[in-house]
């Protein structure tokens, strides 16, 4: 049996990773599940959360993904991922600094479209925040 | 016969075009390779999403409750064409061809009785197209200030669609680009995106393939969440082939201005040149017949 699975991230706008892992955790929408060689096809969509990947050398990488689907085959792994930020360049600072700006922006919104913006902006950082948090982070 | 002053002029200033429409061709060619290579990038998303796309509705097909994105709301009266042309001129024949697909759609849609509604996305097809259909134009959305083309724009534009599809404003939705062949050959394309087409012996196949997977959640609920950003992912397709377009039929354009400058120069030149020798001449008589007169 093979002892790792061909793991791919593809984003809208390129392909952010490929390479040969142990296993990778996948927030699927009905839940987490993980992803080990020799998995049962599956198509899942998935929810905004942290997906853990697991390298050959056991070291772990976090990556934050958020709407798209998996398709799991027994030797691959495709995750397609509208977005997908790997959680070291997510600045904790940085990010409450945003989520204080989105916060001020609601309050001055004007008219209806900034403020759905602003509240669209709001919600998805709260998103990445929940995600974060549910991870073990922060 | 033109002055020998006004000829120098009209060399100099030839020669500055000459220069202008150069280093034109070379930022195309340059952003041409960019544009080539984020259309190369995005394939991969592309691909996979057709696949599945087309596994699922082949082993949904017929089922009941299919999405509306799929099979359409059953009417045909109500024609959206969703309009993607540049934001800058001077790219040759690029905007005018697919500003004629688009003419030529219109019109029949028009003779067989149907409302026709357009989106235009891009500022020149916008430009083109409200000297005619101006009434027709419910909305126009322009990319200027958009440096690098990212999948947020395109999601804006699907989510503008799906909302006017929602709301009932149209049945039928049809996206106008250009595809990218090569340099000198863009094709202008209509794709029809809602309801989405998928050819029928696709399915079939991807759906063989699809039957050994199991899915969370299941089968329609994937289908309904993947329709709406299948729909943004051809948006996005469509607006990076529409930009290579646009550079490779600006590169080609802006390379025969180039070389029709240099025709003019050559021209003006042997004039300038033969004026200059018929004055000589001219002066030259004067002197020897004055000397012959003494």
């Amino acid at each position: 049996m093979a002892d790792t699975i061909r793991f791919e991230l593809v984003s809208p706008e390129r392909l952010l990773m490929s390479e040969d892992v142990a296993q990778v955790d996948v927030p699927g929408a009905e839940g987490d599940f993980g992803v080990l060689p020799m998995h049962a096809p599956t198509i899942s969509t998935l929810r905004a959360g942290v997906m853990m990947v697991r390298g050959t050398d056991g070291k772990a990488r976090e990556v934050f993904v958020r709407g798209g689907f998996a398709e799991v085959r027994p030797d691959l792994l495709t995750v397609l991922a509208e977005q997908a930020i790997p959680v070291e360049e997510i600045d904790e600072a940085v990010l409450a600094q945003e989520i204080q700006n989105a916060e001020e922006d609601l309050a001055d919104a004007k008219d209806d479209l900034t403020r759905e913006k602003a509240e669209h902006r709001l919600a998805r950082m709260k998103e990445v925040v929940a995600a974060l948090k549910a991870a073990g982070h922060g | 016969m033109a002055s020998l002053k006004e000829l120098r002029n009209r060399i100099a200033s030839v020669k500055a075009t000459q220069k202008i429409t150069k280093a034109m061709q070379m930022v195309a060619a340059a952003k041409l390779r960019r544009a080539q290579t984020a259309a190369e990038a995005a394939r991969p998303y592309a691909e996979r999403m057709d696949q599945v796309l087309a596994g699922l509705a082949g082993s949904l097909a017929g089922a009941e409750g299919s999405s509306p994105l799929m099979v359409g709301n059953g009417r045909d009266d109500t024609h959206l064409l969703v309009v993607c042309t540049s934001e800058r001129g001077l790219c040759g024949g690029f905007n005018s061809q697919i500003v004629r697909l688009v003419r030529e759609r219109v019109a029949r849609l028009q003779a067989d009785g149907k409302t026709v509604k357009i989106l235009c996305v891009g500022r020149k097809g916008y430009d083109q197209l409200r000297r005619v259909y101006g009434g027709l134009i419910i909305e126009t959305i322009t990319l200027r200030e958009v440096k690098q083309l990212g999948f947020v724009n395109a999601q804006d534009i699907a989510a503008k669609v799906i909302g006017l599809f929602e709301a009932g404003e149209f049945d039928v939705c049809t996206l106008f680009y250009s595809e990218f062949q090569s340099v000198i050959s863009q094709v202008p394309t209509a794709l029809q995106m809602i309801p989405a087409n998928i050819p029928e012996a696709e399915e079939a196949e991807a759906a063989k393939t699809m039957a050994a997977y199991e899915f969370e959640p299941d089968e329609t609920e994937i289908l309904a969440d993947l329709l709406p950003r299948n729909i943004a992912v051809q948006v996005f397709r469509a607006l990076l082939e529409n930009a290579a377009s646009e550079q490779g039929a600006r590169m080609s354009a802006m390379d025969s201005a180039t070389r029709n400058a240099g025709e003019m120069i050559d021209k003006l030149t042997l004039t300038y040149n033969r004026t200059r020798q018929a004055q000589i001449t001219k002066e030259l008589i004067e002197i020897i017949s004055g000397a012959e007169a003494l």
